[in-house]
């Protein structure tokens, strides 16, 4: 089979991984090595969905034991197979890497044989890559739940970023697509993990030259929409991720019919609203100080798709506003709608010079026509607002109804079905 | 306090410029507009011709440092913007610095300091794109790419692509400013010269393979379910499509005499981006086709 061909497959076969992102380490190359890695991240194409394309994302192989319902590769699924050796993969990395269309490599792999065999083949790839090539780069490597341990570390050590799919949000939901699976064997790499990260900081922090271990920290993602889990259960198990994993980040993917188990309707639309919505909470929780409880509660288990989470929560407390732009703390400065983390900065620098008005708010970035129901400037709203509480709740609305999904324009037809 | 207006001629470069600020300075002079030799166009005001004193150039730029780091970046970067009449609001920047030293980088809401910040992220920003969007052609152990920025790039690039390929030969081509950053492999291996003509040579079979895999990589990746064209171009503007090794497939083939076009597409072709984006909407739809889920 040519490498076109493979490529074809194996790229095919990985893009309903969510994640691509080159962030969280910042390594400059050095003399006699190629590539380096920044804090940020880089982003060297977006791909027709708009999802950015960061690293070369690919399978290992697609030949799996396993038969989870919700994915491509499962072992009932009539595709092509292929498979990568390690020498190719990391050709290809190469090429691409110095010709500047990517920041790294991605490499994931479906279950050949047994999960150590394929995780050893991925330490094969990494090894290659790292010793042979000299490569500084970015990778992202999958670890395989049930490999054994010390596989574990040794991936760590060659990849910047580990992640373990969590695939489902509840183990019942995972008994019925991913009976292969359980919640215990994911969660226990995914500990390994943590503890292997926090003890290779302190090692560093003795011996500057100790092997690091997944430097850029450990991620993981989940599907939305294939089971019937509310907005609430999954922004409570995110947060719980984040606090006991201490993970980087949570991915969330809106799932695309690809199984006959799970039913759906003939024009089923993947739920990307709602995977949308949740990005959006998932960044409250990240950067703006909030819990998943403030957020979301029982009377209320699912996220508005109207508003976004934080226009919600606002509208919600309002006894909460307005806020006093020259006086408030950075976290309550946060809260306010409009406002984001380089706002709130901002907001923090300049009011140190003198005192600011919506003029100057304007300046520094922040969002106005949201912001203004929220803020006083030295006492006062902004001149000619008069919005009574649900007259707020339609205007906001309708400041965001247009950037929503409208049915699409089409072509009116003289001779078409209406006759 | 009022300064005599002048009209102030420069050579275009930056020390130029900062012995511009040094002789206005020191003359008590408000510089109404900065002119090159180049600006055909006379002026009203009374004509000041510098020339440029490297000493001068010098002791005003160790005087940014009354502006506190921040301050200082901003004085430096904003000459490479492509903000209209630059000259003119950095000038304005550096009287308010001088008047209110470290201060004038937390003066956010002032708007001639507005005026400088969001031009030097305009430039920042522009930067960080094509640290992703550049693309390189491998050329006789070369790695040639060409850039087409609005702002003057290559200066913030530099580290970036330095630090990449510390093994490598590379040359970074900028079409607007026709500048080129040069590197070879060793300390202090790079230069960043002006560049009269700029033609790469024609591409090898195996430039012409990995560009061919790479446009097989990037259709396949996108999932046809997710279509957002609107979401791609937000991200990931059109001008900078023009020179992106994914949207050039039709060229080869289209082609095939002239193979190696070092990842051209001429400004005619750039016109018509439309075009490109329903070439790419009917690969799009070729690809959906095929796959069975």
């Amino acid at each position: 089979m040519e490498l076109l061909d493979k490529l074809n497959i194996l790229a095919d076969a990985a893009k309903y991984d969510a994640a691509c992102t080159s962030s969280g380490l910042d390594r400059s190359g050095r003399p006699g090595t190629i590539g380096n890695t920044t804090m940020a991240g880089c982003c060297h194409s977006f791909s027709a969905d708009g999802r950015c394309i960061s690293l070369l994302k690919v399978l290992q192989t697609n030949v799996c034991i396993y038969d989870c319902q919700y994915c491509v590769n499962r072992r009932s699924n009539d595709v092509p197979r292929a498979a990568f050796t390690p020498e190719e993969l990391c050709e290809l990395t190469m090429g691409f890497y110095r010709r500047n269309y990517i920041e790294g490599l991605f490499l994931s792999s479906a279950v050949i044989k047994s999960p150590d065999y394929t995780t050893e083949l991925m330490i094969r790839t990494l090894r290659i890559l790292r010793e042979k090539h000299r490569f500084g780069g970015y990778i992202h490597a999958k670890a395989i739940p049930g490999a054994d341990p010390l596989l574990t570390r040794r991936l760590g050590l060659l990849a910047d970023r580990l992640s373990v799919n969590i695939e489902l949000p509840s183990s019942p939901s995972l008994a019925l697509l991913a009976p292969d699976k359980k919640k215990e064997a994911i969660l226990a790499p995914m500990g390994q993990i943590r503890d292997g990260i926090s003890q290779s900081k302190q090692e560093i922090a003795v011996y500057r030259h100790a092997p690091r271990f997944a430097p850029a920290g450990q991620s993981t993602q989940m599907i939305v929409g294939a089971t019937p889990e509310s907005d609430r259960h999954i922004l409570t198990l995110t947060q719980a991720l984040y606090d006991r994993y201490q993970l980087k980040r949570v991915f969330y993917s809106a799932y695309m019919p690809v199984s006959p188990l799970v039913p759906v309707s003939e024009d089923y639309q993947p739920p990307l609203l709602r995977e949308h919505r949740l990005y959006q909470a998932d960044w409250l929780l990240r950067y703006y100080h909030f819990r998943a409880e403030e957020i979301l509660d029982e009377s209320r288990p699912n996220l508005d798709p109207r508003m976004d989470p934080k226009c919600c929560w606002a509208l919600r407390h309002l006894e909460f506003f307005p806020v006093e732009v020259n006086r408030a703390d950075y976290e309550v400065l946060l809260r306010v709608p409009g406002l984001g983390v380089r706002s709130a900065r901002r907001i923090l620098r300049a009011r140190r010079v003198g005192p600011l008005s919506f003029e100057g708010l304007k300046r520094l970035g922040v969002v106005l026509k949201r912001a203004q129901y929220f803020l006083t400037c030295s006492g006062r709203m902004m001149t000619g607002l008069r919005v009574s509480e649900d007259g707020l709740l339609r205007h906001l609305i309708s400041l965001e109804a247009p950037a929503l999904a409208a049915p699409m324009p089409e072509q009116l037809s003289l001779f078409g079905d209406a006759v | 306090m009022s300064w005599a207006q002048i009209s102030c001629q420069y050579d275009g470069t930056y020390p130029g410029f900062l012995s511009c600020v040094f002789d206005c300075w020191v003359n008590r002079e408000e510089p109404a507009e900065f002119r090159t030799p180049d600006d055909m166009c006379c002026s009203l005001y009374p004509l000041r011709t510098v020339e440029t004193d490297m000493e001068h150039a010098r002791r005003v730029y160790r005087s940014f440092d009354k502006f506190g780091r921040e301050g200082r970046e901003l004085a430096v970067r904003c000459f490479l913007t492509c903000l209209p009449e630059r000259e003119l609001w950095l000038w304005r920047f550096l009287r308010l610095g001088y008047e209110q030293g470290a201060g004038v980088s937390r003066n956010l809401t002032d708007p001639v300091v507005d005026k400088v910040r969001k031009a030097v992220w305009h430039l920042e920003h522009e930067a960080h794109q094509y640290k992703g969007f550049a693309r390189f052609s491998q050329q006789e152990e070369i790695l040639v790419g060409e850039i087409e920025p609005k702002n003057r790039v290559l200066p913030l690039l530099r580290p970036h692509f330095c630090s990449r390929y510390p093994q490598e030969r590379f040359v970074l081509h900028d079409r607007t400013h026709a500048e080129a950053l040069f590197h070879r492999p060793g300390p202090g291996g790079w230069a960043i010269l002006s560049v009269e003509d700029f033609s790469p040579g024609p591409a090898g079979e195996e430039e012409l393979a990995y560009r061919k895999l790479w446009r097989t990589f990037y259709d396949t990746i996108a999932i046809e379910g997710r279509y957002n064209p609107r979401c791609r171009m937000t991200h990931m503007p059109k001008r900078y499509w023009a020179m992106m090794t994914e949207f050039q497939e039709e060229r080869d083939a289209a082609l095939p005499e002239m193979p190696g076009r070092g990842g051209r597409i001429s400004s005619k072709d750039t016109e018509e981006n439309g075009k490109i984006e329903g070439i790419l909407l009917r690969k799009y739809t070729e690809n959906s086709g095929r796959r069975t889920i």
